[in-house]
């Protein structure tokens, strides 16, 4: 259902980093087209 | 639990922490020099909604950051903490001070030893001849600054006026730069102010210092070595200490936490008996988040640079110290998740010394200042944090889940520190804790500090360093 949706992670320091979003959402199925962490502090 | 009156320790015989108050530097900060250029109104928006010096120390936050009063009492103040001045609040602190704009300018031109800075004649002999130390400054007239900024360097204002000039290092170099410079130098200057003051503090002769590490996080160097140089021992310099030398030492926010377990290594194996951990402002996150302010109709909170200095020494009896055998770093293999975080840092060297969560009796996080980040959305970050503590408490079947809340009331302690990187990870909270490990409040405290390597675009890596504090007695 979710092949070929593309998604665009951000991840945060003190939240959930940006490549533990993309391994969740590649493993759905979407197609993680850039993932970031960012420090927001 | 290991017996504690044999542990590693490492003497903590003083602290200082500074902030100094720079609202007509805050158009320099990274946020706002992007934001001015593409909104020039913006300029008289952002002019409206600086502090006054009055303002700055009465601030409740900063109270708490120079000791005046605690953290647990800044939790019970109703917010906005902005709209309650601290009455009869001073600029001098229990272990630090909030100094004024016109002090830092002179600051800045006595840590000058290039001729970077030239202020006008007229306002140094009204507003800083009396702060002026022993190194010249380079005066000069209205024209002439005027003329020097016309031709490229930074003016630098006091409210309305155009008081002085700050000039590039090199005509082509983007690393010596009168922005570079003016943020290194910025550091240089409030980190040699710390130090000079906690040296001051514990009457100790500025000859003595045999080391100086900083964990400011400016880039010193040129455009062959970035970030290459040694800011501590030029700071070394500035504050006096001519007997030693130094070296920076830097891993974003938890810069601090990995410079006091080198420092206090270097006590221990004898290399040294005296070092000062010191660091300087980060004059590029003034501002950070004044956009979120204005729409707020707030002051813009991030208006002052922050700084300290941290003597370590060997251990004394009943005296506060680091106990090396408790260190955790943050290892390559380990994951970055919150809960990771927990376990590496706080759960791990607890557990290796035959600790609980729940031996610890206070916690020291990331403690910004949730005013300044919760109306930009980040969140009141300290909380965050605490509650992943808790969590961890509770998974492990120390607490109860309805007993969070206790958890974190009693162990943590609200933000106060300006959202200055390295300044507010752990380390802000070390003052506090020297008082309430004396007093006996408190009988040890774990600071667990994070750091964003992936700032950087080297690693995808977090990064974290923890150490306990005591008292040699406990």
């Amino acid at each position: 259902m979710q092949k070929g949706r593309k998604i665009i992670a951000i991840g945060e320091r003190d939240g959930v980093p940006g490549p533990v979003i993309a391994e969740c959402l590649e493993g759905a199925g979407y197609e993680v087209v850039f993932q970031v962490t960012e420090c927001f502090v | 639990m290991t017996d504690p009156t044999r542990a590693l320790r490492v003497g903590i015989e003083g602290v200082w922490f500074s902030l100094t108050h720079v609202p007509d530097l805050v158009r320099y900060g990274s946020k706002p020099v992007r934001e001015l250029r593409a909104r020039p109104a913006l300029q008289a928006q952002l002019a409206k909604r600086l502090r006054g010096f009055a303002e700055a120390i009465a601030y409740a936050p900063h109270q708490v950051y120079i000791g005046n009063i605690t953290p647990e009492k800044l939790g019970a103040i109703e917010k906005p903490w902005y709209a309650r001045p601290i009455e009869n609040a001073t600029p001098e602190g229990r272990f630090g001070d909030v100094i004024e704009q016109d002090a830092f300018y002179t600051q800045l031109c006595s840590a000058d030893r290039f001729d970077l800075v030239t202020v006008e004649e007229h306002w140094f002999h009204e507003r800083a001849a009396g702060q002026a130390n022993r190194r010249r400054v380079r005066l000069g007239s209205s024209a002439e600054i005027e003329l020097r900024c016309a031709e490229g360097a930074l003016p630098l204002i006091s409210g309305e006026r155009l008081i002085g000039a700050f000039e590039p290092g090199h005509e082509e170099d983007a690393n010596l730069t009168a922005e570079v410079l003016l943020e290194n130098l910025a550091a240089k200057a409030t980190a040699a102010h710390s130090l000079r003051a906690l040296l001051a503090r514990v009457k100790l002769d500025s000859g003595e210092i045999d080391y100086v590490i900083s964990c400011s996080e400016e880039a010193v160097g040129d455009r062959y070595n970035r970030g290459g140089g040694n800011l501590a021992k030029a700071i070394a310099e500035e504050a006096g200490c001519e007997n030693a030398s130094g070296s920076d030492i830097k891993a974003f926010c938890a810069g601090p936490m990995y410079a006091i377990v080198h420092g206090a290594s270097l006590i221990q194996s004898g290399v040294a008996r005296k070092v000062a951990v010191v660091a300087g402002g980060s004059l590029a996150k003034l501002g950070m988040k004044f956009e979120s302010h204005l729409r707020n109709n707030m002051p813009v909170l991030e208006d002052v640079l922050g700084s300290f200095a941290v003597l370590l020494t060997p251990a004394k009896p009943a005296q506060p110290g680091i106990r090396l055998d408790s260190v955790a770093f943050h290892p390559v293999r380990a994951g970055s998740s919150p809960q990771v975080m927990a376990e590496v840092l706080a759960e791990k060297p607890l557990a290796r010394l035959g600790m609980k969560l729940t031996d610890v009796d206070r916690y020291a996080v990331e403690l910004h200042n949730p005013e300044i980040t919760v109306p930009s959305g980040s969140g009141d970050v300290p909380r965050t944090n605490y509650l992943t503590l808790a969590a961890l408490a509770v998974m492990r079947g120390l607490i109860h889940k309805n007993q969070m809340e206790d958890f974190v009331r009693a162990r943590g302690m609200s933000g106060y520190a300006p959202t200055q990187g390295h300044i507010p990870s752990a380390i802000v909270y070390l003052g506090h804790a020297l008082d309430e490990l004396r007093s006996g409040k408190i009988r040890r405290a774990l600071l667990m500090a994070k750091g964003s390597l992936f700032l950087g675009r080297m690693t995808q890596l977090s990064d974290g360093c923890s150490f306990l504090i005591d008292r040699h007695d406990v």
